[in-house]
């Protein structure tokens, strides 16, 4: 009977987290999402990147973003730059192959634009992109809603 | 991102306790149900508290608050902390004071009853094995507070010297509070906010002060001290009151006084120029090196008589090889580990402890530097992730203190 208690208690405060890790973060239909939490939009050949409203919520307040060159090569899966919060810094992983072409300079006065508005003004780099069939290894909407509740779950 | 956010919240968590990497607490971290919980561990849920493994317990690192937002509201209104987790402990007996001279650098015979201060446990060599607030309730009463990531080792220290003690004849023993929980109360309206919930007048303890009296109906141990640099308490309470006082304290502020996690906590202490162990200070560290020479008394000074002090005093005459300094930087908040350089680019030392202060919105961090380099004013390099960035040695507190003192 205790022990049978001690575990109702237990999941009901797991249950509590769960509900409230969870449930916030919001993902758009039309991108493409990696494992390691950043997304991107194609049009043609031109990709746009940024991190995740599910990475940014964990992250916390953003201070510091570190930009790739223009001109730079990206290979997917490699890191391309760094996300600071005042918990932690983290790379960031780029989802496609290419050449930067453009980078988010506003980032560097106002960073938090990654947390305010993560799909839109706080996008960090555009690629321009060799292999467009790369794009397939990556998730849509659905299948990154459900990698983030299951990694939620997890922990 | 990669690893996962999981792995993200233990990066935080190693960051803020490097005890952490220690294999014995490592066991904890395979089960969440093998972590510790304070009382107010359903209290911290119900509040939206973030629970993250800390030193082998289950702790809020923060709630639904950002971490910018807690650190600021400490300094304008006030934090209240479960700090639960931290060991308290009690030495009793009329030969206390003579035991725990051999074991920290304070004058504690020197302390007024009802006065502490920080201090360090040494070893043979002269580093640290933990800091530590202690305070002397009376001359055959010690209290004291150890980090929560070094308990195991600093009670078997404390243990094996007090079997040696002990056995020529010493009159001390000791008890450990684990019937009691901590609470931190910090900021501005930390004085007044508990002012509400007792009858002794608080505006007569000062910085350092220790009380025993009736909190909200309990009989608690008061010190005015704290982690933040601003004034406030930690109150130590009996474990069965402890949530009622959190709730009464966050009622009687009326909402101003907001709970706080450890990712503030952290965010606050950097600011105030306090070390955390495992980062800023470890085994291997002297106090004077960390720049803790002002806790060493000077009767300590004279007669030596502690862990390592051969060291320490030679250390004392000679001046130390490294120094513990403040740095502020450019570019992305130096982190533990990051390579300081000087403008030549040599290497001079490295950075213990970093990050983005909330309140001054640039880059503080701490670190240790060769001698000669540590002067306020000097510029330096810090590198992170390869690229050195400007950086320049700066007096500490970063954020000016605001104990509570007699005028």
């Amino acid at each position: 009977m205790a022990s049978r208690l001690l575990w109702a208690s237990r999941a009901a405060s797991y249950l509590r987290i769960s509900v409230f890790n969870r449930g916030f973060a919001s993902v758009v239909k039309d991108l493409k999402y990696a494992d390691s939490h950043e997304w991107v939009k194609v049009e043609g050949t031109s990709a746009t990147v940024g991190i995740t409203d599910h990475a940014q919520d964990h992250l916390g307040d953003v201070v510091y973003v570190e930009l790739p060159e223009v001109g730079a090569s990206v290979s997917q899966g490699d890191s391309f730059g760094a996300v600071e919060s005042v918990k932690a810094s983290s790379d960031i992983y780029s989802p496609v192959s290419g050449k930067v072409v453009e980078v988010n300079e506003e980032l560097n006065t106002s960073p938090g634009l990654v947390n305010a508005s993560p799909y839109e003004n706080g996008w960090i780099m555009k690629v321009e992109i060799g292999n467009t069939s790369e794009v397939n290894n990556l998730m849509d909407s659905d299948k990154y809603s459900k990698f983030c509740e299951e990694e939620d779950a997890k922990h | 991102m990669r690893g996962g956010l999981w792995q993200l919240g233990q990066s935080i968590t190693r960051r803020l306790a490097q005890a952490e990497k220690k294999a014995v607490a490592r066991r904890y971290y395979s089960v969440d149900s093998e972590l510790k919980k304070t009382v107010l561990y359903d209290f911290h849920v119900a509040n939206g508290g973030k629970m993250v493994p800390f030193a082998g317990w289950n702790m809020p690192i923060q709630y639904k608050d950002s971490i910018i937002d807690s650190t600021v509201n400490c300094r304008e209104n006030g934090s209240l902390f479960d700090v639960s987790h931290m060991c308290g402990l009690s030495l009793k007996g009329k030969d206390s004071i003579p035991f725990l001279e051999k074991l920290v650098i304070a004058d504690v015979a020197g302390l007024a009853p009802g006065t502490g201060t920080l201090t360090v446990f040494t070893n043979e060599k002269g580093g640290a094995i933990d800091d530590s607030v202690i305070t002397k309730v009376k001359d055959d009463h010690i209290y004291l507070v150890v980090n929560a990531g070094c308990r195991d080792k600093d009670l078997a220290h404390i243990e094996e010297h007090m079997k040696a003690f002990k056995a020529k004849g010493g009159d001390v023993s000791w008890h450990i509070h684990d019937e009691r929980s901590l609470l931190a109360l910090q900021g501005p309206l930390a004085a007044p906010t508990l002012q509400h919930l007792t009858k002794d007048d608080l505006s007569k303890i000062y910085f350092g002060d220790f009380r025993v009296l009736d909190i909200n109906g309990a009989s608690c141990f008061l010190t005015r001290t704290g982690y933040t640099g601003e004034d406030g308490f930690e109150i130590s309470v009996p474990s069965e009151h402890a949530v009622d006082l959190a709730k009464a304290i966050l009622e009687k502020s009326e909402g101003k006084v907001r709970l706080t996690g450890l990712g503030a906590r952290d965010s606050l202490r950097l600011e105030a120029g306090l070390c955390l162990y495992g980062n800023d200070m470890e085994q291997h560290t002297t106090p004077v090196e960390a720049g803790l020479t002002w806790a060493i008394g000077k009767r300590r000074r004279a007669e030596g008589g502690f862990l390592g002090a051969d060291v320490i005093l030679k250390q004392l005459e000679q001046g130390p090889s490294i120094r513990r300094v403040g740095l502020i930087s450019s570019g992305p908040p130096a982190r533990s580990h990051s390579e300081i350089q000087n403008e030549k680019g040599e290497n001079i030392g490295e950075v213990t402890s970093g990050g983005f202060s909330p309140c001054l919105k640039k880059n503080i961090a701490m670190g240790y530097v060769k001698s000669g380099s540590h002067k306020s004013g000097t510029k330096v390099k810090i590198t992170v992730r390869g690229k050195a960035y400007d950086g320049v040695v700066s007096k500490m507190p970063f954020v000016p203190t605001k104990y509570y003192k007699p005028t």
